[in-house]
């Protein structure tokens, strides 16, 4: 192989705990971690080194499942086992808690930011998907609760450039919600993965997701125009299976290079190329790069750099977050 | 969890618990390396308390050597148990005392799989999914009352 993924840097970012998400900020400077401490840090690079900038602590009695940060990179909103979602306002070097929604009835695993960001999204076990209006005061008001899953909704994503929402869930599905007469409605259930689909991804069009699951694949998902001109049409043109010896709890699709990345319960960070060659109804997509034991133990997520092409973050259950670099040639 | 009083299974049978495990020479022997096998993992799980009976789950028959499973160098281990009846209400929480306690055993590389013997339970899948669900068992784990539930059938009752 050509490629390859070195480390650049290793960093016990919740000792004695698990870490389960890493997010950049927008420009690409800042790693939000969060972990089964309950607590959120902030890391930035300094020389050759990445340093905790601040802890948000306090905000949250349970686990901190993930965090994501506003398309201004102002905002951090965190999802926690606490059934809130905390939204943080960057002030100075800091940040200050600026409100937490409440409302689900139980955890809540996943927030995501709509792409203008005045759009917010979190999903939770209480099997619903939320939609959250923010107006310029910095209200949130919940505009839509739908219950298009039968099971817990694990993960929760816009399209990089409409104002369309999939989630993912432990009923092996993933709905497609658009926004419909001021109300969000399912318009698509993508059925093919044969147990929890725990993450997904749109590539840096839109025009394609990739899921990652409890059964061991990685499919992409293609949106092809309805004849019917109503419901929204995905089709499955890929399956990648038989890289993964565990679940894939993450696949993240890198919007500068096209290559996509996946964190697996086996320990390693796969780094997956498309074939140039290949039409755009049946990619085929082959391993570029592996660490077989990127971890010790479970890797929980895989994070693009949005600026710096190439850079990965990774994080774990041993506690650990990593940076990689993805190299060709 | 089912009302206290009265039992989902009254009269289960109980068998004979295991002798102790032999040592051999090489056991005691400090310089070589002691690799986890399966009757180490079945010494962990076979005093586990059943949440219904004062029995353990060995004497129960709910966990049996012979399907403990262990691979020290690929750090995988692989459990599975029995419900005594196959509409147990109590299979959830049996699987995820046998994880916890592994889970606090075992060194932190190794995957530990929990599942119920194939065949022996109605939910059978329902439940080996949950139990394969990280992140609710890692919810479970802070719901106070469920916790004390596991704690009470990993605490060792005097014999």
């Amino acid at each position: 192989m050509k490629e390859a993924l070195s480390l650049v840097q290793r960093v016990n970012a919740h000792p004695d705990s698990r870490c389960w998400f890493v997010s950049w900020n927008p420009s690409g400077s800042l790693v939000a971690s969060c972990g089964g401490d309950k607590a959120i840090r902030i890391w930035g690079r300094e020389g050759d080194s990445w340093i905790c900038k601040s802890v948000l602590q306090d905000g949250h009695q349970r686990t901190v499942r993930k965090v994501a940060w506003s398309p201004c990179g102002n905002y951090l909103a965190s999802a926690s086992f606490d059934a809130t979602t905390c939204i943080w306002k960057k002030k100075d070097d800091d940040f200050e808690s600026l409100t937490v929604l409440e409302g689900h009835e139980n955890e809540v695993k996943c927030v995501a930011w709509a792409p203008s960001g005045n759009l917010l999204a979190t999903c939770s076990r209480d099997k619903s998907v939320w939609v959250w209006e923010v107006d310029e005061e910095d209200e949130y008001e919940c505009v839509t609760v739908v219950n298009s899953h039968t099971q817990d909704v694990k993960h929760v994503v816009w399209h990089p450039t409409q104002e369309l929402l999939a989630s993912a869930s432990y009923d092996n599905n993933i709905c497609i919600y658009r926004e419909e007469d001021d109300d969000w409605e399912c318009r698509a259930t993508l059925q093919g993965h044969t147990s929890t689909v725990w993450s997904l991804s749109f590539d840096a069009t839109g025009q394609r997701l990739a899921s990652g699951s409890d059964d061991r694949t990685v499919k992409i998902w293609k949106e092809y125009p309805n004849e019917a001109g109503q419901d929204l049409s995905w089709k499955c043109v890929c399956t990648l299976s038989g890289y993964h010896g565990r679940t894939v709890y993450d696949v993240a699709w890198c919007p500068l290079t096209g290559v996509l990345a996946t964190a697996s319960g086996d320990d390693a960070v796969r780094v997956f190329k498309e074939d140039e060659s290949t039409g755009p109804d049946q990619p085929v997509f082959s391993l570029a790069a592996q660490v077989t034991k990127a971890h010790s133990q479970d890797v929980n997520c895989v994070a693009w750099n949005p600026k710096e092409a190439g850079l990965l973050a990774t994080c774990s259950d041993d506690g650990d977050f990593a940076i990689w670099r993805f190299h060709e040639d | 969890m089912s009302a206290g009083g009265r039992l989902e299974n009254a009269n289960p049978v109980i068998f004979q618990r295991s002798g102790e495990r032999l040592l051999t020479a090489s056991d005691e022997d400090e310089d070589v390396h002691d690799r986890i096998d399966d009757r180490e993992i079945f010494d962990l799980i076979r005093s586990i308390n059943d949440p219904e009976h004062p029995l353990s789950l060995e004497e129960l028959n709910v966990v049996e050597q012979v399907r403990v499973k262990v691979n020290d160098a690929e750090s995988s281990v692989g459990v599975e148990f029995t419900p005594t009846i196959p509409h147990c209400s109590m299979a959830t929480l049996i699987g995820l005392s046998i994880k916890v306690k592994l889970l606090r055993s075992l060194p932190d590389r190794f995957k530990i799989d929990v599942q119920i013997t194939p065949g022996t339970h109605a939910s059978e899948e329902a439940v080996n999914k949950q139990l394969a669900d990280k992140e609710r068992v890692a919810a479970a784990l802070e719901n106070s009352s469920l916790l004390e539930v596991v704690n009470q059938c990993l605490t060792t009752r005097s014999i």
